[in-house]
Formats: C-alpha cells, structure tokens, sequence
C-alpha cells in the first residue's frame, strides 16, 4: 500500500505526464520530500519556504489540508492526495 | 478560437451581472481534449470581492472530480471585472494554471452592453482569441 498522489495537467511535467503517483511519508511534508526523489522540481512547484504556495491547493482525502494541519497534516498508506491548482485572480 | 454555444455565453453574462458588483467566476466543462465547452458551471466567489474572485477550494475540489470522472476538462474558466475592462489584470496573469483552457473575461462596468473576451495564459503571457457564437 502506498499513498495515491493526483497530480493537475500543469505539474505533469514533473511526472512523465501521470495523472497519478504514490508516494510515503508520515506527513504531507515527507510524502512531498518522497516524491522529490522521484519527481524532482516537483516540491518547489507546492511548497514556498516553510508552508504551502498560495497558488496551489492540496486535498487529503476530500478535505483541503489548509483547514487540517497544512504540511504537517499526517497520512497514512491508503489515503488520497489530489493536487489541484487554484483558481483565482483579481483587476489588479 | 473560442467557439461557444449562444445559451453559455449568455449564462455567463447572466451571472456576471446578477453578482455586480462582485465578480463573478465559473467554469465551462467539455470532454477532454475537444475543446468544446458544453456544461455551464457557475462557481462561487470565496472572496465575495469587487476587486478579487477565487473558487472556493471545497466546491472546486467536488467539481473537478465530477469532471474527471466524466472525463471532462475545464474547456473555459471564466470571470467577471466589474469595474475595469475584460483584460487579465497581473493577478490574474499570474493565477493562470489551465494551460488548455480559454480564460474568458466579462466586464459589467457598461450597464447595457457587457464586453466579453477571451484569452490563453501559457508560462504568463497573454494572447487574445476570436469568440465566435454559435447558435
């Protein structure tokens, strides 16, 4: 068992063009520092100095992360991470 | 080119100018890799903002599986300014992460006649299409 990762059409660079990937870790922070290993680029493209980009967003399971414990939310073998890119902009 | 379905582009001029003064924002769904938008899908706006739109991240997660396992894509993302012309502002620039799709700009700052453009955003830069409507 491992943690299925989706990953949005703009971070598939990073992948081989999966839509999906696994990866470990006890926490989002280790499950992305996995993944680094084998996607590498991939962990600046989510994470900004000590937390999550703004312009991305990270679901566990259903939930974002941002209303649990942002990176330090803990997963588990089983669990679903999607990636999804945030949607927003403004007039200036 | 964006080709889009008279009844669509009618239901995002609808929206846009039923939120005035905040913006508006939503998606046209369509099967993967047809370029063809056909599902309207009106977003929230999370910010309920004048000046600022972002789907609010829970609705956007349910929309974006729905579409995945239709096997849609997001064809055309739309949003409305309310105050300023149809064109991407830089934040809006710098948001842009569909590199496929039509980002599609609404202005309701003219009361009677709503400006409505389309654009692609690829790595940041801007590049205006035709909006052809098709009955």
């Amino acid at each position: 068992m491992a943690i299925e990762v989706r990953i949005p059409t703009i971070l598939r660079t990073y992948t081989d063009g999966a839509k999906q990937v696994e990866g470990s870790g006890a926490t989002l922070d280790e499950l992305i520092t996995d993944l680094e290993q084998r996607h590498g680029g991939l962990r600046d493209r989510l994470v900004d100095g000590g937390g999550l980009r703004r312009f991305v967003n990270v679901y566990l399971n259903d939930e974002d992360v941002r209303f649990l414990a942002g990176l330090e939310t803990p997963v588990k073998d089983g669990d679903t991470v999607t990636v999804l890119p945030a949607v927003a902009g403004g007039d200036r | 080119m964006l080709t889009i379905p008279r009844d669509l582009y009618d239901k995002i001029v609808a929206h846009a100018r039923a939120d005035h003064p905040d913006e508006a924002c939503g998606v046209l769904a369509g099967p993967a890799g047809r370029d063809r938008p056909e599902r309207f899908i009106a977003m929230l706006n999370a910010e309920r903002s004048p000046t600022f739109y972002r789907f609010d991240s829970a609705e956007q997660f349910r929309v974006w599986r729905e579409m995945d396992e239709r096997d849609e894509e997001p064809v055309v993302i739309y949003h409305s300014h309310t105050a300023t012309e149809a064109y991407p502002s830089r934040t809006d620039i710098s948001y842009a992460s569909e590199p496929q799709a039509h980002y599609v700009l609404v202005s309701t700052r003219d009361e009677d006649q709503a400006e409505f453009r389309s654009f692609r955003i690829v790595d940041g830069e801007v590049t205006e299409e035709p909006v052809t409507v098709v009955e």
